[in-house]
C-alpha cells in the first residue's frame, strides 16, 4: 500500500471518533492503552499502545548475572511468577548441563500448578467484575488466599516467590506443605462447582460470552496465541504435552489438555475452568510420592554458561513463555530475550474485536487475561 | 384544597397552623412547608440508610462484614460519607457546557422528590391524593433521565457522552414496560387513584393474588422493567465500571455527584414503593393483622417496601451486566410483546370474573 492509502486508511470517517481506553481504565488492568475508533458503540479499530509499564527487564538481564536474572522474571508475569522463574532455571541448567533431583522436579511442578490455580482463580474473580457481576471477585480470592499462604509457608512470600534457583529450589517444602496442599484441593473441589453456580450457567453471563470475539483456528496459529486462548480455538498447544519438563519429563501424569473448537470468549472462559480441575489431578497424583533427594545441586559460586544460545518454554497460566539466552562465556548474558504469552495473545485483539460493541471489548480483554508487565516487560 | 380525607396527619399539621395558631393563609403556607421539610429529612435518611443497607446487603453475599467502624455497626458510615460529600470541593471541566453542567444533577433528585409525593404511607399518611396518582408517578419519575441526558452531555467527555446515550435510550424503552404492566393492574383495579387501588385490595385481597397468572407476569416484567429504570445491575450500562469509567457521572463530583447518587437510592425507592403500592396491598397488613391500625400502616409499607429494595439489591449483586443491543432486544422483543398479551389475558379475565375472591 502506498503512503497516500496509507493516510486514507488510517484517517476516521467524520461519524466516527478516537476514544482512549486507559492507560487508566478499570478494564485494562494495569497501564495498557487501547486506541479505540468506535462508531457510536461499534468498535472499527483497535490499536494497543504499549509501553507504560516498560521496565527493560531484557536489556537489565544483559547486566546481570544468572542467579540474578531470575529476580526479575518474578516481575513479568506476576500472576505466574513461579513458572517463570522455573523456565530461567531449566534454560540454565540445561546450559550447565546439571541434572537436578526427582524432588526437586516434584516440587517444582506443585508449585507450578499452585501457581496456575492462583492466576486462574484471580482471572475468574476479574472476569466476573468485568462483566459487572461483582461478587465473583470475592468468591476467587476467597479461595486464592489459601494458596497464598501455603507459598508464604515455604518460600516466604505470596507473590514474587523466587523459589526456583540455578539447580533446584531456594528452600525445601515446609513439613505442612503436603497435608495444606491437600487438604486446600479438598476445599477447592467442593467450592469450584460454586464458581459454576455464580457464573457459569447464568444466562446473562453466557449470552455476554458465546459467540463474542471468535478466534479461527487458522487465526489463532497465525496470531501466535498460545495456552488458554489458543486452546479455545482447537489449537493444542500445551508444552506440558508436547515437550514435558520437570515431572511431566519424569513421570506419565494423566491430566487432559481441554480443548473446545467454537474460539469465543466462553471456550475460554471454559478452558481455564477446565484446567484448574487438571491442575488438581496433576498434584493429586504428585503430592503423595515426593521423592526424597537433594533440593540444590552444587553450582559454583559465579555461575558463568558456555558459549551458544539456549531455549526454554515451559507453560505458564497465560500460555507459551520462551526464554532464550545468547551466552559469550561470561557470568552475565550477551542476550536475553523472553517470549512472553501476553503479548502475542493481545496481538489478536483488534482482529477480534472489530464489529462488536464495546463491552464485548471487555469481555475479550477479560478472558485473553492479559497481565501488562508480561505485555511490555 | 389539595388535601381531601378529613383526619389525615397532614391535614392536622396544617390546621394546626392556620386554624389552631390562627395564623389564617400564612399558618397553612408554613404547614405546607413544614410538610416538604418533614418529606425532605425523610427522604434523605432514607436514601442514605438505603446506601448502607446496600453495602451490608453487598458484603453478606460476598462473604464480607460491610462497613462496621463509624458508629455500632457502621450504622453512621453513610452519614459519614454525606457529610464529606457536602463539604468537598466543587470540581470540573473547563470545556463543559457551563449551565447545563451545573443544571444537570438538578433533575433527578427533584424528580424523585416530586414523585414521592404522592405515596400512601397509611390511610392518613398521604399528602397528595391525586384521581391520576399511578400516571402522575410514571410521568414524573421519568424525568430524571433528562438530567442524566444533560449531565453525559454538558461533560464534553466521551465516556459521559456513551453513558448518557445508552442510559437514555434504556430508560425511553423500559418506560413502555413500566407503563404497561401498571395498565394491566388498573384494569384489575379501575383506578389510577393510589387509595383507591388500596381500597379494592382491602376486601379482596392483594392484587397479585387476586389477578394470580397475570398479576404474576406483569409484576415480573415491572420488576424486570423498574431495575432497568433505576439503572441498577444488571441493567447499569450507564455507569458500567468497568468499560466506562463511571459513565454519564465521571465529570461530577462533591454534593453535584450525591444528587445523582442520592437520587438513584430514591428512585429505588419508588419503584419499590410503586410495586408494593399495586401488586401487595401498600398499607395493608397481611392477613389484617392487629386490624390494620393507623399507627402501623407506615410500618407495613416500609417493610414491604424493603423486601422489595433487598429483591433488587440481589440482582444487582447476582448478575452480570447485559450488553446494550441485549437490553434492547429483551425489552423491544420480549418484554413488550407478552406484555400486550398479557394486558388481552387480564381484560378477558376481569370481563369473564375469574379473579380469586378473599378469603378464598
Amino acid at each position: 500500500m502506498d503512503y497516500e492509502a496509507q493516510i486514507k486508511k488510517n484517517q476516521f470517517r467524520t461519524d466516527e471518533y478516537k476514544i482512549n481506553m486507559g492507560p487508566q481504565h478499570p478494564a485494562t488492568h494495569g497501564v495498557l492503552r487501547l486506541n479505540l475508533t468506535i462508531d457510536g458503540e461499534i468498535i472499527k479499530r483497535v490499536e494497543p499502545d504499549l509501553g507504560y509499564i516498560h521496565r527493560g527487564i531484557e536489556k537489565m538481564c544483559e547486566y546481570d548475572s544468572y542467579p540474578q536474572i531470575i529476580h526479575l522474571t518474578d516481575r513479568m508475569d506476576y500472576l505466574s511468577s513461579h513458572n517463570n522463574n522455573e523456565a530461567v532455571a531449566l534454560a540454565i541448567e540445561k546450559a550447565l548441563e546439571i541434572e537436578v533431583s526427582d524432588r526437586v522436579k516434584y516440587i517444582r511442578t506443585i508449585v507450578g500448578e499452585l501457581t496456575r490455580m492462583a492466576s486462574h482463580q484471580l482471572w475468574w474473580a476479574v472476569t466476573g467484575m468485568d462483566l459487572g457481576a461483582l461478587t465473583s471477585y470475592f468468591y476467587g480470592f476467597r479461595d486464592r488466599e489459601l494458596i497464598n499462604d501455603i507459598f508464604e509457608e515455604t518460600c516466604g512470600a505470596r507473590l514474587t516467590m523466587n523459589y526456583s534457583v540455578p539447580g533446584g529450589i531456594r528452600y525445601d517444602i515446609h513439613e505442612n506443605f503436603v497435608q495444606r496442599v491437600k487438604d486446600f484441593i479438598v476445599h477447592l473441589r467442593s467450592k469450584l462447582p460454586e464458581y459454576d453456580q455464580l457464573l457459569t450457567g447464568n444466562v446473562i453471563f453466557e449470552k455476554r460470552m458465546k459467540g463474542v470475539g471468535v478466534l479461527s483456528k487458522e487465526d489463532a496459529i497465525s496470531y501466535g496465541v498460545s495456552g488458554p486462548v489458543a486452546r479455545a480455538s482447537g489449537v493444542a498447544s500445551d508444552i506440558r504435552k508436547i515437550k514435558p519438563y520437570s515431572a511431566f519429563a519424569l513421570k506419565d501424569i494423566d491430566f487432559k489438555e481441554p480443548l473446545y473448537t467454537e474460539g469465543d470468549a466462553y471456550s475460554r472462559y471454559k478452558v481455564r475452568i477446565d484446567e484448574m480441575w487438571e491442575s488438581m489431578n496433576i498434584i493429586e497424583q504428585l503430592i503423595d510420592n515426593i521423592p526424597e533427594g537433594n533440593i540444590k545441586e552444587p553450582t559454583k559460586a559465579v555461575i558463568k554458561l558456555p558459549k551458544g544460545e539456549f531455549y526454554q518454554r515451559v507453560e505458564t497460566a497465560r500460555g507459551e513463555l520462551g526464554v532464550y539466552i545468547n551466552s559469550d562465556g561470561k557470568k552475565n548474558p550477551y542476550r536475553v530475550k523472553f517470549r512472553s504469552p501476553g503479548f502475542s495473545n493481545l496481538s489478536a485483539l483488534d482482529h477480534m474485536a472489530v464489529g462488536s460493541k464495546l463491552g464485548d471489548l471487555v469481555a475479550m480483554m477479560a478472558t485473553l487475561d492479559l497481565v501488562v508487565p508480561d505485555i511490555d516487560r | 384544597m389539595i388535601i381531601a380525607s378529613t383526619n389525615n396527619f397532614f391535614t392536622e399539621i396544617i390546621s394546626f397552623f392556620s386554624d389552631g395558631l390562627g395564623w389564617g393563609f400564612g399558618g397553612e403556607i408554613l404547614g405546607y412547608t413544614a410538610i416538604a421539610v418533614i418529606y425532605l429529612i425523610f427522604f434523605a435518611v432514607a436514601g442514605l440508610y438505603l446506601v448502607l443497607m446496600e453495602r451490608k446487603v453487598a458484603a453478606w453475599i460476598q462473604l464480607r462484614i460491610g462497613p462496621n467502624r463509624v458508629g455500632p455497626w457502621g450504622l453512621l458510615q453513610t452519614i459519614g460519607d454525606a457529610i464529606k460529600l457536602v463539604t468537598k470541593e466543587l470540581t470540573g471541566t473547563i470545556k463543559a457546557d457551563k449551565f447545563l453542567y451545573n443544571l444537570a444533577p438538578y433533575f433527578p433528585i427533584v424528580a424523585a422528590l416530586i414523585s414521592i409525593s404522592v405515596f400512601a404511607f397509611g390511610e392518613s399518611f398521604q399528602v397528595f391524593d391525586i384521581n391520576i396518582g399511578i400516571f402522575f408517578l410514571t410521568a414524573v419519575s421519568s424525568i430524571g433521565v433528562i438530567g442524566i441526558l444533560l449531565g453525559g452531555w454538558a461533560s464534553n467527555n466521551k465516556f459521559a457522552l456513551i453513558g448518557a446515550m445508552r442510559s437514555g435510550v434504556q430508560v425511553i424503552s423500559y418506560e413502555l414496560s413500566v407503563g404497561l404492566s401498571l395498565l394491566t393492574m388498573v384494569l384489575l383495579t379501575g383506578s389510577l387513584q393510589l387509595s383507591e387501588i388500596i381500597e379494592v385490595q382491602r376486601t379482596g385481597g392483594w392484587l397479585i393474588y387476586q389477578g394470580h397468572i397475570p398479576a404474576i407476569i406483569a409484576f415480573m416484567i415491572y420488576m424486570i422493567s423498574g431495575t432497568a429504570e433505576t439503572n441498577r445491575a444488571p441493567f447499569d450500562l450507564i455507569e458500567a465500571e468497568s468499560e466506562l469509567g463511571a459513565g454519564y457521572h465521571t465529570e461530577y463530583s462533591g454534593m453535584k455527584f450525591a444528587y445523582f447518587f442520592l437520587a438513584e437510592f430514591i428512585n429505588m425507592f419508588i419503584i419499590a414503593a410503586i410495586a408494593v403500592t399495586v401488586f401487595f396491598g401498600g398499607w395493608l397488613a397481611p392477613f389484617d393483622l392487629f386490624d390494620n391500625v393507623w399507627f402501623l400502616q407506615p410500618v407495613w409499607f416500609i417493610l414491604k417496601v424493603g423486601m422489595i429494595i433487598v429483591l433488587m439489591m440481589f440482582f444487582r449483586w447476582t448478575y452480570p451486566r447485559l450488553r446494550i443491543d441485549q437490553v434492547l432486544t429483551l425489552e423491544w422483543k420480549y418484554l413488550l410483546p407478552l406484555n400486550l398479551m398479557n394486558i388481552v389475558l387480564m381484560a378477558i379475565m376481569v370481563w369473564a370474573g375469574f379473579t380469586l375472591p378473599w378469603p378464598f
